[in-house]
């Protein structure tokens, strides 16, 4: 049967949002997600759920069936997690276009439009299209139709960033677009490579085996959008570049399209548990050394998407399902994190460690719910990670990587450092900044109170979310080893900061820097974080340098040949013009005889 | 009537042309200029119906049979190339009345459409005919009247670029004239049938591979294949802007047309591409043109410029698909052929429109253009997508059949440049793009949206783009059954 994909209903919301203002448009970018979700829900969900999976609009092009329109456990996941995150989002940037809110100081730090009232219309539309670009490529069922919305979600998203009218916004936006375009030629050329061997285009499990080149390609093009190490830097440069609000969306969907992508296409591909491990290992350096806040959630997002890469490389049915798990639980509590940054920022201006500090006097429920977030990410028994990484730590063991067990398990340390306690600390207590402000307007209080109750209703009710897994599996998260060993990990966390506190080794926001190692692992001590971090960074600035200086000159000896006034482009004369024909025509005489 | 249809297609507009000159006044001989595109749009359209549904058509020109007289011999690849010209001829002319009105003076606007029929009917005799004296006799037509039309351009480069182009172009006819004297020589006939029939009897003869040397530089030469492409960036530059809107998309099209033609038609595939190893020397030359010379499209900071070069990379794919010579490969080249007419055909279009408005397409002229000129500016966007490839394009479709066409051949490499120049075609793109919508416009200048007339036939163009990008079954299918035509042994 043929039935309206669900991106439909938010591209043809997007084209009316786009001529309405006011409570109208209000009302519509809340209704949207909220009526896609039910019928989701409600028709194609039961579908599924009644009769397994199913191919709802099948489309003849060009000698191939496309299918925009496949659901299936997976996908519908997916699926319902984007509804939820759309209708927070929207919440969220409601007040856009309401002007400067009640109590707000950001005009100290000389942006005037830090919230993006006036790009309000534009962010609205793009972050529909966004939203249903990402409905779009979860859905698809084969790799042309995943490769449209691939591109769309660069181009629909890109305008977030563009949002904030800086020229800083502009070049990084500008970056992050070549960047996916990259991404989406090179899935292109992947999906043609394996059409032509397999003479088929459905989007199924690929695998690296036997595909040759193609399955590779495929992979490099998810992993840039999954922010694969050294393809990373997306994340990390345009998320602290977007308004407050825009920052909440990117951080929902387009990652969490790839880690769908790979969990489909790459199931059980062993190089993800390498790959996986470092990206939850080698961003804490970076999150610990990193001043704007929103940068090193950015870097915390790259950490928490290797756990899922990881489990998918893992393959078995748990390490799967703890990966879409850990997606569907990230999306709420990083974007209830990016939320409460956001508030911070629509209300002060400032994301940076060292400008802010003592808000919790006068942004008190902010703290609370960012406290909640926090907790939800550093995998608090009750909070939405306890319940989902801890698969992905499961299989590793059960499956025998325990090199990689322990990385990870450091790197949930260190989660707990630059996420659970340095977010939270650096811009609600520590010193006081001296700033004075009021909570953030309603709306945006709203959405990150859904955000909270959901990471603790995952947390405290996980049954709910694991029905809606994919694969089959039997795991209860609530058991006397798990709980112990996780209240283990942070009580000595806990207790390690204390000391510090107490002793006074703890002083400033320079030092402070350091505590995750100081704390969590001792002997480790703070030579971890200068001497590896130190390392990591020298030899990441070196491989930097030395491609820019590659790039550079590539593009002089282009310039010079290329150039509007190099040989290939300048006019010629005439007797040049007719010397190359001569030399041609010897040429040819003499191949041909 | 419709029995000398064949005949009548070309010489109606040969009649035209003089009445076009006497007229005197430029409104009367652009309606007649007018006529003369509608008049052979009805006509290619019936005579591809025709050949679609009964095969090819002879007709012996004068009651003359052949190989004694000139006969006209129309094939669906003939036909389907009659039907481009004849379409973008029909589109242009619309646009050119209101832009030629701007760029030339009213004495010499009549000379300058009895100069665009004769170039119509010129290319359209190339399309048709089935005598290799005819298609030299046909080809010097045309060029000579495209000189007169480049060199009545604005700029006053224009004068050196059309006497460049004037040089270049002799030569190259001039060698394929000598290529069709020598194959007189070798078989005493000029009739394409009987070339195809009694070459292979004189094969042997050292004299053939010269002839077949002469033509392969004369037909690339005229086509701009790299590195003979040295004349057209700056005869694109500074003709009147329909003047390039017309000759980019028909032109070089009609010249890929002569090198399918010769090469498959008369020497025969075997011959071409297994003795004589034509695909060695096509398919390099095609792979530079596509990556260095989009690379010069690149760093051009003149728009018209910028997209002449890109036109050099683009009849790079064409000659790409040929260069494999196979059904698949030959198909693609046809497509692209027609795709690009259409996409190339908008883009320069839309420049004439920015030409006619702020009278310069230099890009640092264009900031802000993207919200005084609405329309132009999206027509170009349009089609700049098509020239990228993107899905729902017809460049999408083109670039598909050339990597399948590659794949097939199992080049993964060449798969991998077609993907590498869509690339740069970005780039290019974007930075019109870049300085149209995203730079404050000069606040000094009160810019307005081009004038309809100009307006109507670009977004024609920039609609059919879109069209045979979705539905690209028509062409397909007429592309490959040319190819199969081309490619299978004369009936």
């Amino acid at each position: 049967m043929t039935s309206l994909p669900p991106f439909a209903l938010f591209f043809v919301g997007a084209l009316v949002v786009a001529f309405t203002r006011g409570t109208v448009r209000k009302a519509l970018v809340l209704a949207i997600p909220l009526v896609g979700g039910l019928s989701l829900w409600f028709g194609t969900g039961a579908e599924v759920s009644a009769s397994g999976a199913q191919v709802l609009l099948q489309i003849d092009l060009l000698g191939y069936t496309l299918t925009p329109y496949r659901a299936d456990k997976l996908s519908l996941l997916f699926g319902y997690l984007f509804h939820i995150a759309a209708f927070l989002g929207f919440l969220y940037a409601l007040h856009l276009g309401d002007g400067t809110p009640d109590g707000s100081v950001a005009a100290d730090v000389g942006e005037d439009d830090i919230v993006g009232n006036e790009t309000a219309g534009l962010q609205h539309v793009s972050a529909m299209l966004y939203a249903g670009s990402a409905l779009g490529a979860v859905f698809a069922g084969d790799l042309i139709t995943l490769f449209v919305f691939w591109e769309l979600l660069a181009i629909t998203s890109v305008f977030l960033i563009w949002a904030r009218g800086s020229d800083k916004s502009y070049a990084t936006g500008f970056r992050y677009l070549i960047i996916h375009v990259v991404s989406g030629v090179l899935l292109l050329s992947g999906a043609l490579m394996l059409a032509h061997q397999t003479g088929s285009i459905a989007f199924d499990a690929i695998g690296l085996e036997g595909n040759g080149p193609a399955g590779w390609i495929l992979l490099i093009a998810f992993g840039i959008k999954a922010g694969f190490p050294l393809a990373h830097n997306w994340i990390t440069e345009a998320y602290p570049e977007s308004t407050p609000t825009g920052t909440v969306f990117l951080s929902a969907f387009t990652t969490k399209v790839a880690v769908y992508a790979l969990a489909r296409g790459f199931a059980g591909a062993e190089p993800l548990i390498i790959i996986g491990t470092a990206m939850t290992f080698f961003p804490i350096f970076y999150a610990v050394l990193e001043n704007d806040l929103r940068r090193v959630l950015g870097y915390s997002m790259v950490n928490q998407i290797g756990f899922m890469v990881a489990g998918i490389g893992i393959g078995t049915g748990m390490a799967v399902n703890g990966a879409v798990a850990h997606a569907f639980a990230d999306v709420i509590f990083k974007g209830l994190l990016f939320m409460s940054m956001g508030a911070v920022m629509t209300m002060t201006g400032r994301t940076k460690g060292t400008d802010l500090g003592g808000l919790y006097k006068t942004m008190p429920i902010t703290a609370t719910l960012c406290i909640f977030g926090a907790a939800a990410i550093s995998a608090f028994p009750l909070f939405s990670a306890f319940v989902t990484k801890s698969m992905i730590m499961v299989a590793a063991i059960e499956e025998h990587h325990y090199i990689a067990w322990l990385f990870m398990l450091f790197a949930s340390a260190g989660v707990l450092e630059h996420a659970g306690i340095k977010i939270p600390f650096f811009s609600f207590f520590a010193h006081d900044s001296g700033i004075r402000t009021k909570e953030p307007p309603r709306n945006m209080l709203f959405a990150m109170t859904i955000g909270a109750v959901l990471c603790v209703l995952i947390g405290m009710f996980p049954s709910q979310l694991y029905a809606l897994l994919p694969m089959e599996m039997d795991y209860h998260p609530y058991d006397t080893r798990h709980v112990v060993t996780q209240l283990q990990l942070l009580c000595f966390g806990a207790l390690g900061f204390i000391t510090l506190m107490k002793t006074g080794v703890y002083p400033d926001e320079k030092r402070a820097v350091h505590i995750d190692a100081e704390v969590v692992y001792r002997k480790l001590g703070p030579w971890v974080v200068n001497t590896v971090g130190g390392a990591v960074g020298r030899a990441d600035a070196y491989v930097r340098a030395s491609v820019m200086e590659f790039v550079r000159s590539a593009l002089d000896a282009a310039d010079r040949s290329h150039g509007r006034m190099g040989p290939l482009a300048r006019s010629w004369p005439s007797g040049s013009m007719v010397l190359w024909v001569a030399i041609l025509l010897a040429a040819y005489l003499l191949f041909y005889l | 009537m419709s029995q000398n249809l064949p005949a009548l297609l070309v010489v109606v507009p040969l009649l035209l042309a003089p009445l076009a000159a006497l007229s005197g006044r430029a409104k009367i001989a652009w309606g007649i200029a007018t006529a003369a595109c509608w008049w052979t749009l009805y006509a290619a359209i019936s005579l591809l119906l025709r050949v679609q549904e009964s095969g090819v058509i002879r007709y012996s020109l004068g009651g003359w049979e052949p190989p004694y007289g000139i006969e006209y011999r129309i094939d669906l690849a003939s036909a389907f190339v009659a039907l481009i010209v004849a379409a973008i001829g029909a589109v242009t002319i619309p646009y050119a009345g209101t832009s030629i009105a701007k760029e030339v003076s009213e004495d010499r606007a009549p000379l300058f459409y009895t100069a665009w029929i004769l170039m119509l009917a010129g290319l359209l005799g190339i399309a048709i005919t089935g005598d290799v004296f005819n298609v030299f006799v046909f080809l010097e037509i045309s060029s000579l009247s495209a000189y007169s039309m480049i060199a009545l351009g604005q700029d006053r480069r224009a004068l050196t670029s059309t006497f460049q182009y004037l040089i270049m172009g002799s030569v190259g006819a001039t060698f394929i004239v000598i290529g069709i004297g020598l194959m007189y020589v070798m078989t005493g006939t000029l009739n394409m049938v009987d070339l195809a029939e009694r070459l292979p009897m004189v094969e042997s003869n050292r004299t053939i591979p010269v002839a077949f040397t002469f033509l392969t530089v004369g037909i690339t030469l005229k086509l701009a294949l790299f590195p003979l492409h040295l004349w057209l960036p700056n005869a694109y530059t500074y003709a009147p802007s329909a003047v390039t809107a017309f000759m980019a998309s028909t032109s070089t099209k009609v010249s890929v047309y002569l090198l399918l033609r010769f090469f498959f038609t008369i020497f025969g595939e075997v011959f071409s591409f297994e003795q004589m190893r034509l695909n060695m020397v096509l398919m390099p030359l095609a792979l530079i043109a596509i990556l260095a010379i989009s690379l010069v499209a690149i760093y051009e900071v003149n728009v018209k410029r910028m997209l002449a070069f890109s036109s050099v990379a683009q009849i790079g794919y064409m000659v790409l698909g040929i260069s494999f010579g196979t059904v698949l490969g030959v198909t693609a080249g046809i497509i692209h052929l027609f795709n690009h007419a259409l996409m190339k055909g908008a883009l320069f279009m839309a420049m004439g429109c920015v030409m006619y408005r702020i009278g310069s397409v230099q890009l640092d002229k264009m900031a802000g253009l993207g919200k005084a000129m609405p329309w132009t500016m999206a027509a170009f966007v349009g089609a700049g997508l098509s020239l990228i490839g993107v899905p729902l394009t017809v460049g999408f479709v083109s670039k598909w059949y050339l990597v399948q066409a590659a794949l097939a051949e199992g080049q993964w490499f060449v798969a991998g440049v077609v993907m590498v120049g869509s690339l740069m075609a970005l780039i290019y793109i974007w930075k019109v793009v870049e300085v149209a919508y995203f730079q404050e416009p000069d606040p000094d200048h009160e810019i307005i949206e081009a004038p309809l007339s100009m307006l109507i036939p670009t977004w024609v163009l920039v609609i059919a783009s879109f069209w045979f990008g979705i539905d690209a079954t028509t062409t397909a299918t007429v592309a490959t059954q040319a190819a199969e035509t081309l490619l299978g042994a004369m009936p």
